[in-house]
């Protein structure tokens, strides 16, 4: 890490890409308006006229073929990296997803690999509505054969990308679209980060908060406000959400007793509950209070930005859970 | 179209469709004595399809199968002992136990795997096929698919792709007249010749039960999509014999009907062929039945006496392992 410079989060995620089809000729990028456009959210500018239109190729809307026919090119010998532009679009390729490319290796009898990296933006907070906000990992997290990862920061999105094009599995990387144009320290020189490893993102006694994607970033200023009233608060940025990386977070449970969960999933049925159920099966006997859960309203995600804010996780939230945790 | 079929690979053919049709009678036999659960979905009545495409294809060919897919995995170099092993859920099966009937695959012999989806196989045809050209092979992917499928959206939107980008994919439609109990009639607006043109695909219609006539029309088409003129699409009439899964009451057609296409079985047809063309009498096709059924025999054996997967092999197989 000694060379470093502050670049945005989608200019980590075109890194990442441009580094592994550099790195081998097995990869490939395709997906809806990333080649001539560069992604719509830019995050893959620039690749379309270093490599050209046969390994960054543009397809027609057709979220289903796209994804199969990423589990076909990995099956085959490829490596492809296949974008669903928002996350809610995933809809459109569930079969291909679930039932083709998380399944095939065990149906197979373990005599076949699906290398797929699937590249998807979520997040609400910035007007897009009901169809193009949600955070649906905990459809994904449910699915055997699936690995999930979210990152938060430019580091983590370039070095996890890059494990993800590397890994023999279906690694589905759930990029945040408010994160994009955010930036952070991301070194000079080849890095990976690896799966199924949680980051401390700050040290603390009181309390352990789990947080994903933005919510991290969101939790890391609420933990500053509340460092300034004498809670000293602990934050855990998961990263990679399946497989789950339990002992970093059963160690910090075994310190503060106290745990704030910190998701922008709906509140029934997200991955705020797959945690807090997770650590009660681990950690109970450390806990000193119950697991507190901050999660979206279980409604819609509206249009209007007033509404919107009042249904997804915010700083005041956060500041109230912990005061609730504290309480008992 | 009175081309001829050289003799010896009639016979050969004529081999593969006994290997494919025996197989098919034993999981019957199977399914009735209670040894195999679930769903399995049989091909009687429609292996001179399997065999006269993939007859044409090389080693290193692409196969994309069906829940109907025992007769294209038989065809495409599958053995018997494997695939019944693997259809009563054994340890020897293709899948180690774990597939089973509708997830018989071998990337080893070019089989992208047999799918439980209807129409969740074509876009992983496009991917092969697009994985091929990538990797600068001659290597076509034949993908075959339903009547029932052939109203999906997957259907359309991998022919449109592989259309799009001149993939070599050849789209195999085996119009069995039944998607489950609905007939086609009643399923499909339009036409797959219609549908294929809107997609700019070019497009051929053969009896499907004719083996002879699968294997010419095949043959020109396979050329086609080797020669890097893109996508074809090939439709084969053919029946689906048997029930949509052992023990359908079959009360959506008449049994008028199905004896009339009984007369129009394919390896019967071969047999006439045969006294016609002087090519085999009646006791050397005797022998040949015999030679064939003695095979499956022998395999169904080995199935039954293969053994159990172990409990603790659930765990494995799920993920490849990384660092």
């Amino acid at each position: 890490m000694n060379n470093t410079r502050m670049i945005s989060y989608r200019e980590a995620v075109a890194e990442a890409i441009a580094e592994e089809m550099a790195r081998d000729p097995r990869v490939f990028l395709m997906g809806e308006d990333v080649g001539v456009h560069g992604g719509a959210f830019a995050a893959s500018k620039g690749l379309y006229d270093k490599f050209g239109p046969e390994r960054v190729r543009d397809t027609p809307i057709s979220e289903s073929a796209i994804v199969g026919a990423g589990v076909g090119a990995a099956l085959t010998g490829m490596r492809p990296i296949v974008e669903i532009m928002y996350m809610d679009f995933m809809a459109m390729a569930m079969d291909s997803i679930v039932n083709q490319a998380a399944k095939v290796k065990y149906m197979f009898g373990g005599r076949a690999q699906v290398p797929l990296t699937i590249r998807t933006a979520f997040g609400a907070g910035r007007g897009n509505a009901a169809q193009h906000s949600q955070s649906l990992e905990s459809w994904l997290i449910l699915i055997p054969g699936l690995i999930v990862v979210m990152p938060s920061t430019p580091y983590d999105a370039k070095g996890l990308l890059k494990s993800a094009v590397r890994n023999n599995n279906p690694v589905i990387v759930i990029e945040n679209k408010s994160l994009y144009g955010s930036t952070g320290e991301v070194p000079e020189d080849e890095y990976v980060v690896p799966i199924g490893k949680a980051a401390v993102r700050r040290e603390g006694r009181d309390v352990t908060m789990i947080a994903t994607s933005r919510m991290c970033n969101l939790a890391a200023s609420a933990i500053e406000k509340l460092s300034a009233e004498g809670i000293d608060v602990e934050l855990i940025d998961p990263r990679t959400l399946k497989p789950l990386d339990m002992e970093t977070i059963a160690q910090s449970i075994a310190k503060t007793h106290r745990v704030v969960v910190v998701n922008e999933g709906h509140n029934t049925g997200g991955f705020s509950n797959e945690i807090s159920s997770k650590i009660m099966d681990h950690c109970f006997f450390d806990l000193d209070a119950p697991v507190i859960r901050v999660a979206s309203e279980d409604v819609p995600i509206p249009y209007n930005s007033v509404l919107e804010a009042e249904v997804i996780p915010a700083e005041k939230d956060i500041l109230a859970a912990v005061k609730k945790v504290m309480a008992f | 179209m009175n081309r001829q079929m050289d003799a010896e690979l009639l016979i050969d053919h004529f081999q593969t469709m006994l290997r494919i049709r025996f197989h098919e009678e034993a999981i019957k036999k199977l399914f009735a004595q209670g040894k195999i659960g679930g769903s399995t979905h049989l091909c009687i009545g429609q292996e001179a399809i399997a065999v006269g495409v993939i007859g044409l294809l090389k080693k290193e060919d692409y196969i994309v199968s069906t829940h109907r897919g025992h007769g294209h995995m038989l065809a495409k170099g599958g053995q018997l002992k494997p695939m019944l092993a693997e259809i009563l859920g054994k340890n020897d099966g293709y899948c180690k136990g774990k597939g089973g009937s509708m997830h018989i695959a071998s990337i080893e012999l070019g089989n992208l795997g047999a799918n439980g989806i209807v129409s969740g196989g074509l876009p992983i045809a496009v991917g092969s096929a697009l994985s091929a050209r990538m990797r600068k092979t001659d290597q076509i992917t034949v993908v075959f698919f339903g009547d029932g499928a052939s109203n999906e959206g997957n259907t359309h939107e991998s022919m449109n792709l592989a259309s799009l980008w001149k993939l070599p994919v050849l789209f195999l439609f085996e119009n069995n007249h039944y998607a489950v109990s609905t007939e086609i009639s009643r399923s499909m607006a339009g036409s797959m010749a219609k549908r294929a043109a809107g997609y700019d695909i070019p497009f051929t219609e053969v009896d499907g039960n004719d083996v002879e006539a699968v294997h010419f029309a095949a043959e020109e088409v396979i050329d086609h999509v080797r020669s890097g003129n893109g996508p074809f699409v090939m439709q084969c009439n053919t029946y689906r014999m048997e029930g949509h899964y052992f023990g359908d009451a079959m009360v959506y057609r008449t049994s008028a009907e199905v004896e009339e296409w009984r007369k129009k079985d394919p390896i019967l047809h071969v047999e006439q062929l045969f006294r016609e063309r002087s090519i085999l009498t009646a006791d050397e096709i005797a022998s040949l039945r015999a030679g064939i059924q003695a095979e499956v025999d022998d395999a169904v054996a080995f199935a039954e006496n293969s053994s159990q997967p172990a409990l603790d092999s659930i765990f494995s197989d799920v993920y490849s392992e990384w660092q």
